[in-house]
């Protein structure tokens, strides 16, 4: 970057903020990212990385699908580290009511042009031998996908600052406006705009913005190679998501690339602190259990918690922040946000350069909860 | 199975039974728990001496042996793991007693099979492996290094060279303190003598090992000279580190490696003390001390516990001199090379630790301490040799299996 001030400063580089640096850099905007840890160290380095499509409404589907693509058309480029890799998703039905929705599922992916096939419980049986006897069959989406959030974010960071962006790691934004930065060290940036990309935290920000951390448990067995091949998620798991229940736990369970098993998923409004919670973990493993019972013997050899940035529709806020000028959002992807990155990027990179984007952007702008957010 | 115990004591060795023991003695209901079959620890293994054999017998604590603590569940709940099922144990105070382990630092080669700890190749001989004939060399620093020497010979083996980095000369404050402790006399004559059919040589150590013909070839530093020697063991260790996970865990403050207590061995949080080495590293007599003083201040006999005020006393100036005649020095920050492995679970070579600022940022993007050890031996190693402070510690605390964990009990 030559002198005088930036064009935009990115606050965080989690996969959302260094996607986004990624783009801008690439369009030769002037790009500071300023981030409190490092890179990929928020809900990306605890999340699971399951890049998935998901079909609870049609502005989460368009997001998920143009997304996915993306990260498909990254492909090559993804170091080794990321871990990318096509295992896809298996949608499991416990029994006949679900076994419908599977059928559902199937036809309205088919008349969106996404790829999946329908298993029914003997094919279910065979390909994963480890689930338990009596499910109803299961939906395959093969084209998901599983990544290694932390390194993908890094690399995309690594990428923004070839193109020129200066990174400013273990550097905490204290206060900001849309064109007044204050880090905790007593450095100020003067810039042209300035990016909330900071997930679940938003204590500098100059106007509340409807985001709330919903918690989440997730934890890890030792190397079983083998054990599990697709995602596994149960079709139950929309209702965990997307329910306003203060708790809900679902089977959520993926093979990494280690061979080491990753199970989820819990979800919990109200708490900030990040401690593990025996009674949630409890909830957690027991759903997982009960889809896989063989999963008992395998040995966890850690748990760990995250904070996803819920918003009250499910959907993440991206474009101007209402009653800021220069600020702009880009947060609020709850258990999305690893999918959603890349197409988050593209989204704000083309409303920010004025420009068409593949996709309308209007169901994810902030300003769609009122243009007056209170100021705090 | 859930249980219940006024006084929880996680730890039979020294300090675990002496706290066990006072605070049995004052009428309270009391719980150990030990993951090993017997009480006694590392250095009793088992076999207590007297007075403690008669007073722990008679004190006849009920004792939760082979069960490995991993978490709680709440303020007031210790989570157990026995045989395959996961157990709670409630307390009104926990008494954190859980020990220590050998520190092992990374050097080339250190990961080769026959290259294990001093302490843990003690251990595998009192565990059966037969020694008798073999070439083995002791490497690393501590008292407890020459007592490894000591045992091993003992043992039949031949101990080529006992190599402890300290210098004689840092060493003078720690064998003075000895030859004025009647009791500490007895012991240093033994392992003095035993040790005259070896080598012991302070200023010593190991630069490298490698495996030739079936043997291992190490590399020494011996002052000015280095020297190779053939064996097939290389028995090494740098000293202790005390286990703080548990304490750390249910959210004690802990300050460079130790446990923060007070002069009841009260820990930051209310009615969880700790006591022994993870306090600091202050040999028996010190933990023995601060288990009395444990035990009977959480029996609620404030009196008995200021009474051990000696002790403990004598155990924390001993604690500062082990420290300073055993400082490691900065030579061994240099051993490892960009090839060698530090993290042993994840196979991370110190090379791909480069650039990373910090533990967390360089775990989150090698694998470094993410494996079953959790950074036990690679936390410790890294702090030392880059000065990154570890792991953070999360439950379990040992690898539980998901069915434990999940609470099937
Ligand atoms: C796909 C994937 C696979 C992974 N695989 C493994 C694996 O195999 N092995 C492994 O060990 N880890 C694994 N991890 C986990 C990862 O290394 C971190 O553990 C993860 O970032 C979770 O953070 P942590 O709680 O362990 O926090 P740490 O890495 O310890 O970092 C500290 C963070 O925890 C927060 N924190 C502070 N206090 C607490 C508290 N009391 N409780 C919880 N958090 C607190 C801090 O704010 C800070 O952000 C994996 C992560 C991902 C995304
Ligand atoms: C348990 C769990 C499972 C999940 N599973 C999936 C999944 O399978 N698939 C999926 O797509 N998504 C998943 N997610 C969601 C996904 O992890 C998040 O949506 C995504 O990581 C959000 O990225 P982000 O960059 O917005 O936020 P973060 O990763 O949190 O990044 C924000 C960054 O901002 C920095 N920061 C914060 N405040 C400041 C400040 N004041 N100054 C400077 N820097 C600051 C932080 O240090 C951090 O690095 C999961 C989340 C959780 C919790």
């Amino acid at each position: 970057m030559s002198g005088g001030n930036p064009d935009v400063v990115i606050i965080g580089a989690g996969i959302v903020g260094a996607a986004i640096a990624e783009r801008l850099s690439a369009e030769r905007l002037k790009v500071i990212v300023v981030e409190a840890d490092c890179a990929g160290s928020g809900a990306t380095a605890a999340g699971m990385g399951h890049v998935v499509v998901m079909d609870d409404s049609e502005a989460q589907f368009a997001l998920t699908a143009y997304s996915r693509r993306l990260w498909q058309e990254k492909e090559a480029c993804w170091p080794k580290a990321a871990e990318y890799r096509r295992p896809g998703t298996l949608w499991v039905a416990a029994d006949a009511e679900e076994f419908a929705a599977v059928e559902h599922k199937h036809a309205w992916y088919g008349a969106h042009g996404v790829q999946s096939e329908i298993l029914t419980a003997g094919d279910l049986a065979r390909e994963e031998p480890q689930l338990r006897p009596g499910l109803a069959g299961a939906l395959r989406v093969p084209e998901d996908m599983v990544v290694y959030p932390p390194a993908a974010a890094r690399w995309l960071v690594e990428r923004a600052r070839r193109q020129g962006a200066v990174y400013m790691q273990g550097a905490r934004v204290e206060h900001t406006t849309g064109s007044v930065v204050t880090l905790a060290s007593g450095t100020v940036l003067h810039t042209g705009g300035v990016i909330h990309a900071a997930g679940a935290q938003g204590g500098h920000l100059p106007v509340t913005i409807p985001v709330a951390p919903r918690k989440g448990h997730l934890a890890i067995t030792d190397r079983a190679p083998g054990f599990l091949r697709h995602q596994i998620v149960e079709l139950g798991y929309l209702k965990s998501a997307h329910g306003h229940e203060t708790e809900s736990v679902a089977c959520n369970l993926q093979p990494r690339a280690t061979g080491q098993v990753l199970i989820g998923s819990s979800r919990q409004y109200g708490v900030h602190t990040a401690a593990v919670e025996l009674p949630m973990l409890h909830r957690m493993l027991r759903r997982a259990l009960e889809y896989m019972p063989g999963l008992a013997g395998l040995p966890v050899v850690r748990t760990w918690t995250g904070f996803r940035a819920a918003t009250p529709d499910g959907l993440p806020l991206i474009g101007r922040a209402p009653q800021c000028e220069g600020l702009w959002l880009a947060t609020g992807h709850e258990g999305l946000g690893i999918t959603t990155s890349l197409a988050t990027a593209e989204l704000l990179a083309a409303q920010m350069l004025g420009r068409e984007a593949a996709i309308p952007a209007e169901p994810y702008s902030p300003s769609r909860f009122g243009e007056k957010s209170a100021h705090a | 199975m859930a249980e219940r115990a006024e006084i929880v004591v996680v730890g039979a060795g020294p300090a675990g039974i002496a706290a066990a023991c006072a605070a049995r003695e004052c009428g309270r209901s009391v719980r150990v728990v030990d993951e090993n079959p017997h009480a006694g620890g590392q250095i009793w293994r088992g076999e207590l001496p007297q007075p403690w054999r008669t007073r722990w017998e008679q004190a006849a604590v009920p004792m939760q042996a082979g069960a490995t603590a991993f978490g709680f569940a709440g303020e007031q709940t210790l989570l157990v793991e026995c045989e395959g099922r996961a157990m709670e144990i409630a307390f009104e105070r926990l008494i954190v007693a859980t020990g220590a382990r050998e520190r092992l630092l990374p050097f080339p080669g250190w990961t080769l099979p026959g290259v294990t700890g001093a302490g843990g190749l003690q251990a595998l001989m009192k565990s059966g492996l037969d020694l008798a004939g073999r070439r083995v060399v002791v490497a690393g620093s501590g008292p407890l290094l020459a007592e490894a020497g000591a045992s091993l010979l003992a043992a039949g083996a031949l101990v080529a060279i006992v190599a402890e980095q300290a210098s004689f000369r840092q060493m003078i404050p720690f064998l003075g303190r000895i030859a004025a402790r009647r009791g500490k006399w007895t012991q240093a004559l033994r392992i003095a003598s035993a040790l005259r059919k070896t080598r012991y040589r302070a200023g010593a150590w190991p630069l490298s090992v490698e495996r030739r013909d079936g043997a291992l070839s190490v590399t020494l530093r011996l002052g000015p000279r280095r020297e190779v020697i053939e064996c097939d063991y290389l028995a090494c260790g740098f000293g202790l580190l005390g286990n703080t996970e548990l304490a750390q865990l249910a959210g004690c403050q802990v300050v460079n490696g130790c446990v923060v207590v007070d002069e009841h061995q009260r820990t930051s949080v209310l009615g969880i003390y700790c006591a022994g080495e993870p306090v600091g590293i202050a040999g028996v007599e010190s933990a023995l001390a601060q288990g009395l003083t444990a035990g009977y201040h959480a029996a609620g006999r404030e009196d008995l516990a200021t009474a051990c005020t000696p002790g403990r006393d004598r155990g924390r100036r001993f604690q500062r001199v082990l420290a300073e005649a055993f400082a490691l020095r900065p030579e061994l920050k240099e051993l490892a090379t960009p090839d060698t492995i530090i993290c042993r679970c994840e196979d991370v070579r110190l090379g791909e630790l480069a650039g990373f600022l910090t533990w967390r940022e360089a775990k989150l993007h090698t694998r470094c301490g993410m494996g079953a050890c959790q950074g036990r031996v690679c936390g410790a190693a890294l702090e030392f040799v880059a000065g990154m402070p570890a792991a953070s510690v999360r439950p379990p605390l040992v690898p539980v299996s998901v069915g434990v964990l999940a609470g099937e009990q």
